[in-house]
Order: structure tokens, then sequence, then C-alpha cells
């Protein structure tokens, strides 16, 4: 009993204390994704190509034995120029008990943001249908556009994951 | 506190499977006229423990008729009841219902209530036909003397395999007697009475064994105040016992001879039977010497039991992936050290040297936990022949060889379905009747032999018989029938693939065995899924062998590499009949339907790999490129690739754990330098070449 509330009041000062997200750059744009979705950072590798997957699939490669597709959020959210060398980098992440790599530009840092840092973001046309976002972030003068991960890696648009209906 | 038991459901209903299928075994190598008195005990050690375990899971059909065995089979092996083949009949059906209804309890199968009933009353015939014999012996006693000196006897099972006991309880409160007599009502038919001196007096009639009744028991008081006696056949239970106080000898006897009496005549060594009339006083020696003979029944049953452990199959997959790896970085630091000065590292190049070896034995270590002997499948035809083989009256001598070669678990699950059918095949079709041999100078039973032997990399099953062989021109009729592709001048082993076309079936009479001409080609799919190829052999008059060759695991494949453009591509190595480099003049264009290529006499479609997987390639032109034969499902393509790379042995990895299923790809793997190379799905790419052209073309 006691155990349990313990770790409830954990959360809830975790939620107080806001929530932690890696923050990445794509063009001039900057991005933020929930930490523990992260399950590495890697360097870009070549990958495997895969016959008539859309552009930004861009392939598969060995993550340790493991066949992880690779996706190129440049190209899917048509930011900046999709170029790969020694600094291009891979956020490899683990989503529903898949792993899924995802090129960026480049990572800068780890942000905590309380829940009054993050705004509701506004309605747009933006690239990212706003289903997709969880807000953004404000950062004294950096701001964030908070990424929900999980339901966009596991959107029928990104064609990651089989359709149950299908 | 209640324990969940369906945790331990999975095991029982593995030791249950094991303990049929060795029952079965045990069965089928019995000497009716003189059996093996270690056999008996095996089969009713197994009886015995099926039921053990269906009493703890509560599973009573299966108590049922597993106690209605066992009783059968302790009279049998106690020699108080000659095996007669009837018997041996009875006992196979038993062990079949005994499975449906495991089936039953396990995926929730349907089970044939009829067939439960039937074989009960079989084994409640078989039991009561020769109950007699000991009754001779034995009834005289109690009619004679009705004393309750009777209580002593081993437990008569009347018709229903069901026991009387006599239950006489301490003086206890009305309430637990109650809840008790409630308890012991759910195991059979009860009744109560009075003691003179208020004590309480249940008489149940139970199939369970008297350990149920301690059990139940104890949860209301202490069991060694409990007096429970065995009441015998119910006319003597009437007779004598029930109605009268047991005079103290006889209760102390029977309370000693309780450990005894707990599993009637479980021991090998059985007192004579004149023990039913003893008086109580020489009861209890006999109940001593009793037990030595039972303590040393069960130190053997334990001295058999197999030193294995139970291990979730995905732990070791887990494994043999992570000794997988562990290869790869091996052969990638060989392949770096490759260029290091040898004299200067060569202590370096000495250590990798040794790792290479052992890692090469640690996989080949790991590979073999998946391994399993052939004999887990070939144990289930022994029956199959023979009940066929009844069914048929013919004769067939069944032989296995090699039945230790060990095979992939997941193969040898694949196996079973396609060897059933060539095994049935040959009983039916291959092995003639009697009188047909004997005319033909041949033994009357025919022979079939199941073999199973490793050549390189694969397994060879072989399924041979000595019968009539197959017909060529009986072959060759129905394929022109069938509007089959055939000419009377083709090789012999040409014509005997044609068996494996859809819808062909040359047998004469649609048995209830076979024929129906559904079949073979399911058996070459099924084998050509699993990697595998069938051949046949067959001579007319001398009998007809079909071999099976499978790889001897799933997860390692044997490809070919090939390239278009910059990427390379493995296609398995079962699909490829042959490479060569098109003439242009072979290349011919069909309007709107892509092109063909003329291969001996034969066109077949062109498969552009490059068009389909959308490559920039070096050539386009298949006279420049490289043009490989596929076969798959009885259909031939030629893959249009760049180049051919080399030939390995790759380990297959799942596409779809982190992505979606691909069309055209069936698996990647990582080669030696790390990287993913796709390996293709023939099947899917044939097909998908066969809606470019309408039907494949024959010339």
């Amino acid at each position: 009993m006691s155990y349990s509330t313990q770790t409830q009041a954990q959360t809830e000062a975790g939620e107080d204390a806001g929530k932690e997200f890696l923050a990445f750059t794509l063009g001039r744009e900057e991005y933020g994704i929930d930490i523990l979705r992260v399950q590495e950072i890697r360097g870009y590798e070549p990958v495997t190509r895969i016959a008539n997957a859309p552009d930004f699939i861009k392939g598969v490669v060995n993550l340790r034995g493991i066949i992880v597709p690779v996706v190129d959020m440049r190209i899917k959210l048509n930011l900046g120029s999709p170029t790969y060398d020694q600094f291009t980098v891979v956020i490899i992440l683990s989503i529903a008990g898949r792993v899924v790599g995802m090129v960026v530009d480049s990572v800068s840092d780890v942000t905590t943001l309380s829940p009054d840092q993050v705004k509701p973001a506004p309605e747009m046309g933006t690239t990212i249908d706003s289903d997709y976002l969880i807000g953004l972030g404000t950062l004294n003068e950096r701001m964030l556009i908070l990424v929900d991960i999980d339901k966009l890696m596991s959107s029928p648009e990104m064609g990651l994951i089989e359709k149950i209906a299908a | 506190m209640t324990i969940d038991m369906s945790q331990f459901y999975q095991v029982f209903f593995d030791e249950a499977d094991e303990l049929l299928a060795e029952m079965e075994k045990l069965l089928l190598a019995l000497d009716v006229s003189a059996p093996d008195s270690e056999d008996l005990n095996a089969i009713f050690r197994a009886a015995h423990s099926i039921k053990g375990g269906a009493a703890t899971f509560a599973f009573n059909d299966i108590t049922e008729v597993t106690h209605m065995l066992e009783s059968l089979l302790d009279r049998i092996r106690k020699g108080e009841m000659a095996l007669t083949p009837e018997h041996v009949e009875a006992f196979l059906v038993s062990k079949d219902v005994l499975t449906m209804q495991m089936d039953g309890h396990h995926h929730g199968s349907s089970v044939d209530q009829d067939a439960v009933a039937s074989v009960c009353l079989r084994l409640k015939a078989l039991s009561q036909g020769i109950a007699e014999v000991p009754a001779a012996v034995a009834s005289p006693a109690p009619a004679v003397a009705p004393e309750p000196a009777s209580a002593d006897a081993a437990p008569v099972a009347d018709a229903d395999g069901n026991c009387s006991f006599r239950i006489e309880l301490p003086e206890v409160p009305q309430r637990d007697v109650d809840a008790l007599a409630a308890e012991l009502g759910l195991l059979g038919t009860i009744s109560q009475e009075t003691l003179a001196d208020k004590r309480v007096v249940f008489t149940l009639t139970t199939p369970e064994s008297q350990d149920s009744i301690v059990a139940i028991c104890s949860f209301v008081l202490d069991p060694d105040d409990l007096k429970i006696t065995h009441g015998g056949a119910e006319g003597a239970l009437q007779s004598g016992v029930t109605n009268a106080d047991l005079p103290l000898a006889a209760q102390a006897g029977a309370a000693e001879a309780k450990p005894a009496v707990e599993e009637p005549g479980y021991g090998i060594f059985e007192p004579e039977k004149t023990d039913a009339v003893s008086p109580p006083a020489a009861a209890a020696p006999a109940a001593e010497a009793r037990n030595p003979g039972r303590r040393a029944t069960d130190k053997e049953g334990a001295g058999q039991e197999s030193s294995s452990i139970r291990v979730g199959i995905e732990k070791v997959d887990q494994l043999i992936n992570l000794v997988g790896e562990l290869v790869i970085t091996q052969a990638m630091i060989e392949q770096r050290i490759g260029v290091l000065d040898p004299i200067q590292y060569e202590r370096l190049l000495n250590s990798v040297g040794q790792l290479t070896r052992n890692t090469r034995d640690l996989q080949e270590a790991v590979m073999s936990i998946r391994m399993m002997p052939m004999d887990y499948v070939f144990s289930r035809f022994p029956r199959m022949v023979r009940d066929l083989a009844g069914k048929l009256g013919k004769k067939v001598d069944f032989v296995t060889r090699g039945a230790a070669t060990e095979l992939d678990k997941g193969l040898i699950e694949r196996i079973v379905d396609p060897l059933t059918h060539l095994v049935r095949n040959s009983v039916d079709h291959g092995i003639e009747m009697p009188e047909k041999r004997r005319a033909a100078g041949k033994n009357e039973a025919g022979k079939l032999t199941l073999s199973a032997a490793h050549q390189g990399g694969n397994i060879v099953i072989e399924v041979s018989d000595d019968g009539g062989g197959l017909s060529r021109d009986r072959i060759l009729d129905k394929a022109k029938q069938q509007g089959l592709p055939v000419s009377d001048t083709m090789p012999d082993a040409d014509v005997w693939q044609l068996i494996f076309a859809p819808g062909f079936s040359t047998a004469e009479v649609v048995t209830d065995v076979s024929g129906r001409g559904v079949g073979m080609d399911v058996v070459k799919r099924n084998i050509t899924a699993m990697g595998g190829t069938v051949d046949i052999r067959s001579v007319p008059g001398a009998g007809t062998t079909i071999a099976i060759s499978l790889p001897l695991t799933l997860a390692i494949l044997d490809g070919m590499s090939v390239r278009v453009g910059e990427e390379v591509y493995i296609l398995p190595l079962g699909y490829v009949i042959e490479s060569l480099q098109p003439v242009a003049a072979d290349v011919k264009d069909i309007a709107g339907q892509g092109q063909v290529v003329k291969i001996r006499e034969e066109y077949l479609p062109l498969i552009p790999l490059y068009q389909i997987f959308a490559i920039e390639p070096n050539f386009t032109d298949p006279a420049q490129g490289i043009v490989v034969i596929l076969e798959a499902d009885g259909k031939k393509a030629a893959l249009l690739v760049d180049a051919l790379v080399g030939q390995q042995q790759v380990v297959v990895k799942n596409l779809e754990s982190n992505f979606r299923k691909v069309a055209g790809i069936s698996g990647a793997t990582i080669l030696g330098d790390g990287g993913v190379s796709l390996i293709l799905d023939v099947s899917a790419l044939l097909r998908s070449s066969r809606q470019l052209n309408a039907d494949p073309v024959f010339f």
C-alpha cells in the first residue's frame, strides 16, 4: 500500500516538474519528442533500400541483429535538404514494441518543460497534422514543436505498421 | 488461499502427451503371447501417472478413462488375466480417446462423447469378462466366511470401476459431519449411519482412490483418527462389514494395511491371492511385504525420467539470434585482420583463429538445442501403418531407420503431415495385396521403410516400399487426359514429378485412405515452403522411394546472392534451377505482355527485377545480364539480374517485426560486412509475373 502511494506521489511530482523532451532540428525548425521513447542516438549508416517504399522510408539497417526501418523526417516533413554526412543523426525510437530509426539534421539537448511552458498548437496548415502535435514548448528564446511521436509513427500515413484491417 | 492451477496445465499436457506416446510405443511392441512384465509395468505406470495428473487438475473425464485402463492393466500385469489381442486393441483405442480428451481440455477442440462412452464400455466389458477368473478364486472366501476380514481384500472395482469405502470417523461435531458428507458426496454415492458410540460411518462408492478421500477428510480432522476400509464388492459390504463394529484386531489390521491399500497392487511383487481370505493378523506382514516392492517401483520410475528441462522456445530463439550476431561480428573481425601483417601480428591472428573455432562450436551447440530426433515423427507411424494395413487387408512390415537423426523443431512439426500422406500412399497404392505379391514371387508381407539421414547441410527423409512401383504409362495417360504437356520420351524422373501436379491421382479406386487426387501437390508445396525438395525413384515391380531433402533448420537458408544495380538480393537456393546468359535471339517480345526467354524449347516469362523493384540497373538487355531460372509451385520463370555475386548460407531475419510486409520480399539477412540484404519471395515474384502474362507459355 505504502509503496503505491509513494510511486503515485513521485509521478505527480514528476508531472509538476514537467516532462523531459529530446530536442532536435529539422532544417531551421526545432522539434521535441518524449525522451522516454528514445532508445539511442546513432550516426547515419548506409541503409538497404526497400523497393517500392515511399521516399521518406530510406530503407532498413542492421541494429545489432535487429532489422530496423529508417525514415527521414526531413523528406517526410519537407524541411531542409536531405544530405547525409558524418553529422547526420539517427534517433532510434522504441514505439509500441517496435524499433524505428528517424533521420534528423541534429540533436541539441534534453530539456524539461513544465505543463505551463507547453502552449497549445495553433490551428493552421502545417505539414504535420495538428493531431500529431502535443503543443509548442517555450524555453527562453527557443520554441520547440512538440510531436506526439507515438501517434505519428503509428499513423497510417507513415505506413510503418501494417493496418490491422488489411 | 487458492492456487491458480491453470499455470501448471501446460506441464501436465506436455507430460501426458509424452506418456501417451510412450504407452502406444510399448503397446505396439508388446508380444501378446508372452508379454514382458517390465513393459506391462511401464504401460501401467504411464496410465497411472496420467490419471494422477488428471485428477489433480480435476479433468474428471480423463481420470475416468485412465482409471478403467489402469485397473484392467493392473490385473493383466499381476497375471490375473491373460493378455489378448483384444486387450491391446482396446488399449490403443483408449489411448486415442485420451488424446482426444486431452486436446479437448487443451485447445478446446470437440470431444466425441460417443467414442468416450464406447471405449469405457469396452474396457468395462473386458474387465468384467475376466473378472470371473479372480472371482472364482477369491469369492468363495467372503461367501463362506462373511467376516469383517474381507475388508482387507484388495478393493475390487465394480462394473463402473468404482470401489466402496467404509469411512469411520472419530467423534466430531455434527456440523463437520455434514460438511464432510457433502464434500465426499461429490466423489460418488455416499450413505451415512451412526454407530452405537455416536460415531458416524460413511459408506462411499467412488472411482476415486483412498488418497482423495483422506485428502478431503484431512481438512476437517486428523487423518490418523480416520479409519478407512475397503468395502470390497458391494455384496460383501452389505453382508458383513457395515452392520456391526469391526473387531479391534481387524481395525488395526486395516489401518496397518493402509499404505498398501492406498494404491491397490502398485507393486511389482504381489502377495498371493490368498491374502484376501487370510485372517486380519496376517494382513500386517503382508502389507509390509508389499511396501518394499512399491518403493522399488518408485525408484525405478525416477531413474527412467529423462534429465531434461523445459525452456520457452523464444528463449532458445533469442540465444540463436545472439549467437548468429556473434558469428557475423566474428566474420567482420576476421575480414579486418586479413590485411594485417601476419608476422608482426602473429599472436593476434592466432587468437582470432581460436575465436573462430570457438564461435563455430558455440553456434553448432546452440543450434542443436532446437534439434529434435526424428523419432518424434516416426513414432506415430507404426500405429498408423498397422491400422491402415488391417483396414486394407494387406500385410506390411514397417521399419524405421535413423530415428535418432535430428531436425529443427519447427521443421519437425511441419513435416508430419506430408510424411503421413506419403506413408498412407505407400501402404494404399504402393504395397500390393498379399495374393498379388505371392503371384509376383515376393514375400506376402510388404516392406515399408522410413529412414532419415544427414547429407551435408540437409536431412534426407525417405519413404520406401517394395511394392509395384509407379506405372509410367498410366501416369502419362492421365497427364495427357489432364492436358499436361508431356511426351512419350520424357525421362523417368520427369514423369514421376507429374504426380505432384494438382488434382493428379492414378488410383483406380478412390478409397477411404487415399486417391482423391488432392495431396501430392500439397505435399510438394509444403516441402517447398520449408525450403526442401522431393525426389522420386521408382522401379516397376520393385518399389518406389520418395526422398524428401530438407535444410536442417529454418533459421538458416542456402542462398544465392544476385546483384541489380547497387543492390544485392538473396534468392533461396531451393527455387533456383540454373542461371545463364541468354543469346539475344532467344529473347522475344510479346505484345503488351513483356518478354519471354526461350530455354530448352520452353518459353519462360522474363521477370526483370529492376522493373519490379524500380532499381537503376546496369543492364536492361537480358543478353547482357544474367537470367536465373526459378521454379515455384510448378511454374517456371526467368529472373533478370545484373550479376551473380555468390552462394552462401544466410541467417533469416523477420522484416515484419519492426516493419510491415513488403511485396516480393520474404525476409532479410545480415551480410558479413554488417549490411542488410533482402531475401526475395520467389513464389510471390512468380505469381506477379503470371498476372502480367495471363498464362505460362509452353512450346
